[in-house]
């Protein structure tokens, strides 16, 4: 502090970071995917995990879901930087711990071990909705649909049941209830 | 069947419709087509500048010292990526422009063609929102929403990339037609609730302080207008950012002067000990706040702003008023004549100890420097310039450094609109650009670009363009032959180690002035000074004054980085005994 040789000032104190899940509307077009990551690394932003897709052909909306962490502050900037895009609609931010929110994220779990391996791997993912997707006589697809911290948690574990491949999404959200977010 | 026209056409059929009269430009390969049309558009002049950021900062000249969008027009590729800076810089300053590009043919993008780039890639960071024209039927409807996003809200930039292949193509025109709502964004999201509760706090408050800022002028004429009776009917001490000053006038007795890093000592001071802070379009940048964790420590902070997202960026504020300062103005205003009847008079005891201490926070002299009989001080330079154009409507531009602080201490701004200066970007070379976009939209009035001899080099080619439309700006330089700001931040923190900062090899700026075809003038001493400032006031033409000052005068006050607002550096005559080297760097 007292040699800082800086002509801006020195960082302030540092607050907790909490994991948010922002949901934005966005039209679909050109570029739109850009300006909202651009947005993001441009203001040092964090992004964990992104899921976008049409949800609303008629439209033409997009919803993009974004993992990130940040203190309460930064958050609320991010919301707001958000609000200022032209193509962006509406903007949700829900906490990670919010029990009225449900989150999933999908993973696919390629499988390469003999048959009893195989079976114990499926067995392994019982809890999470797994489905075969393809099936030969030494491999296997599996998906399953979870939270973030059980897909990380499962990918480590499975490794010892032949788990060559994974590919996962990012989280998508929806509120419970009847309630729709405006 | 209606008419069809092609997409060179269109654009100039919307720039007519938006009451577009000048733009300024460059051209080349991608935008052949639209410089083909110019002919056919007799209402709309197109200025030819040197260099693509010169447009830029000229169409930031119009709009500020006009309130209207500033348009350019330039091509592809570099042209496309010389604009950046002044795009920039418009973004940071929230001034309206509307920039429109060239592009390679649509079948060309993505193949690296010559002189092409990703101008919508590269600008979307420094743009409010940018489009690529990708069919011609979107083009008027494109072109007229670029207008409506540079000046709604908290005005920007923005940038229409539009490939030559569609400005050939043909189509029907759409008009104007203005949208109500703008895809859910409102802008006046304040409520009565929050008015009452401005006054509430006004009629509280103590040791109370208004903040204002670039958004007042931003707001228009009447915003400015406002505030002075705001500021009248209160009674209360007012500061003002770089960006705001004329919005109130500076010789008024309630003014205290800029405020932040080159502030006044009583502005600072002020801020410091406030009890209620009212910030009226300002953002509390970092050159304002000084160190954040002891910015105005006990004060209650009221934040005035068109822009959500200016709110509890940087400082937390206790009431948020989100709206357009013009309206947020009236309604306060309508509010404290109901309930509160002549205010100022029946609150005057209750912030007399408060106007008593400002006083004595005065009586410090901040801005005073040694004077000197023989070289000339920048600060007197620029209380001669001011002492002598100040019956005139004069409007100032400048570079950045040393002499933009001095201009901004010394020179006594009394209305919004004219005094333009890079703030947020800080770029050297936007004067004389600016500038030129000023006495443009004002061609009848004194425009002067206060600058240094190092910022004025890096846009120099502009004086070309002001002798080509007979423009007679004046380019007052305060020439110590440094990067003066450099200097001095080496002076201060890096023990005079003066690395690259000395401009050897300066060009002789009297004959550079003859050599553009304009008028040079040199002042070498200050007695000589008055003579020669009056003989340029009274040249038709453009002038390049060359005033050597002189080289080792410092900007103060200031506030050191990291330092909170109450502990500043005083000039020379107070720094006797705190003289900032070798134990005292540590200060900084």
């Amino acid at each position: 502090m007292a040699n800082s040789k800086s002509a801006y000032s020195i960082a302030g104190k540092k607050q907790k970071n909490d994991t948010h899940i922002i949901v934005v509307w966005v039209d679909n077009e050109a570029g739109v995917l850009a300006r909202v990551v651009g947005l993001f690394s441009g203001r040092g932003y964090n992004i964990e995990s992104l899921a976008v897709a049409e949800v609303d052909q008629k439209e033409n909306i997009s919803r993009i879901t974004i993992v990130t962490t940040g203190t309460p502050q930064v958050i609320d900037q991010i919301k707001l930087q958000l609000k200022k895009l032209v193509p962006v609609h509406k903007v949700a931010d829900f906490k990670r711990e919010d029990k009225n929110v449900i989150f999933k994220e999908m993973a696919l779990f390629k499988f390469v071990a003999n048959n009893e391996k195989l079976l114990k791997a499926f067995k392994a993912c019982k809890n999470y909705n797994p489905v075969v997707l393809d099936k030969t006589k030494k491999s296997k697809v599996i998906q399953i649909t979870a939270l973030r911290r059980e897909i990380d948690k499962m990918s480590k574990n499975l490794t010892k049941f032949g788990l060559v491949s994974v590919s996962r999404t990012g989280a998508v959200a929806m509120t419970r209830g009847s309630d729709v977010f405006k | 069947m209606p008419k069809l026209y092609s997409g060179a056409e269109i654009v100039f059929k919307c720039l007519e419709d938006q009451g577009v009269s000048h733009i300024f430009g460059y051209p080349g390969g991608a935008v052949l087509p639209i410089y083909d049309e110019l002919k056919n558009f007799n209402s709309i002049k197109h200025i030819l500048v040197r260099h693509e950021q010169g447009a830029g900062h000229a169409a930031e000249g119009y709009a500020r010292s006009t309130g209207k969008p500033g348009v350019l027009l330039v091509t592809s590729g570099p042209g496309a990526t010389n604009a950046v800076t002044a795009l920039t810089d418009a973004y940071m300053d929230s001034i309206p422009l509307v920039c429109i590009t060239g592009q390679v043919p649509t079948h060309l993008i993505g193949t690296d063609a010559f002189q092409e780039c990703d101008t919508t890639g590269i600008t979307r960071p420094c743009t409010k929102h940018n489009w690529l024209v990708k069919d011609i039927s979107d083009l008027s409807e494109i072109m007229h929403k670029a207008f409506e996003v540079a000046t709604t809200g908290r005005p920007g930039p923005v940038l229409v990339d539009i490939p030559k292949d569609i400005q050939f193509q043909k189509t029907k025109y759409k008009n104007y037609r203005k949208v109500k709502k703008f895809n859910g964004k409102s802008h006046d999201n304040f409520s009565q609730k929050n008015i009452d509760e401005l006054i509430k706090l006004i009629s509280k408050a103590k040791k109370p302080i208004f903040y204002t800022g670039g958004g007042v002028i931003n707001s228009g004429p009447k915003a400015s207008e406002l505030l002075r009776e705001l500021v009248y009917a209160t009674g209360f001490p007012i500061t003002s950012t770089l960006q705001g000053l004329g919005c109130f006038p500076a010789d008024d007795n309630q003014f205290l002067g800029m405020l932040g890093m080159h502030g006044t000592y009583e502005a600072n001071n002020a801020m410091y000990s406030c009890d209620l802070m009212i910030n009226i379009g300002a953002r509390f940048d970092d050159r304002i706040t000084g160190k954040i964790d002891e910015f105005s420590p006990k004060s209650k902070k009221v934040h005035i702003d068109i822009d959500p997202s200016s709110i509890n960026k940087n400082v937390k504020v206790d009431l948020p008023i989100v709206g357009d300062i013009k309206s947020v103005l009236t309604s306060a205003l309508k509010t404290l004549k109901k309930s509160k009847k002549n205010f100022s008079k029946s609150n005057k005891h209750q912030i007399s100890n408060w106007w008593e201490k400002i006083q004595k926070w005065r009586s410090k002299h901040s801005l005073d420097y040694i004077g000197s009989e023989e070289t000339i001080k920048p600060q007197y330079a620029i209380e001669r310039l001011y002492e002598l154009t100040k019956d005139k409507d004069t409007y100032i531009t400048t570079e950045v450094g040393q002499h933009q602080m001095w201009a901004a201490q010394h020179y006594k701004f009394n209305k919004p609109n004219r005094w333009m200066t890079s703030g947020g970007l800080g770029t050297m070379g936007y004067g004389l650009p600016a500038a030129v976009g000023v006495q443009i939209a004002h061609p009848k009035k004194l425009v002067v670009d206060i600058a240094g001899e190092a910022s004025v080099l890096m846009t120099m080619q502009e004086m070309s363009t002001a002798v080509q439309y007979n423009l007679p700006i004046k380019i007052f330089i305060l020439n110590n032959e440094y990067m003066g700001m450099v200097r001095q931040w080496q002076e201060l923190l890096h023990d005079k180690n003066y690395s690259e900062s000395y401009t050897a090899a300066l060009p002789d700026f009297v004959k550079m002035a003859e050599a553009y075809g304009c008028v040079g003038i040199r002042a070498k001493t200050p007695e000589e000074l008055d003579d020669k400032i009056i003989e340029m006031l009274n040249t038709d033409r453009p002038v390049i004054f060359d005033c050597l000052v002189d080289k080792q005068e410092n900007c103060f006050p200031m506030i050191p980085s990291g330092k909170p607002h109450n502990q500043m550096l005083l000039g020379p005559k107070d720094q006797k005994d705190k003289k900032i080297t070798g134990k005292g760097r540590t200060l900084v």
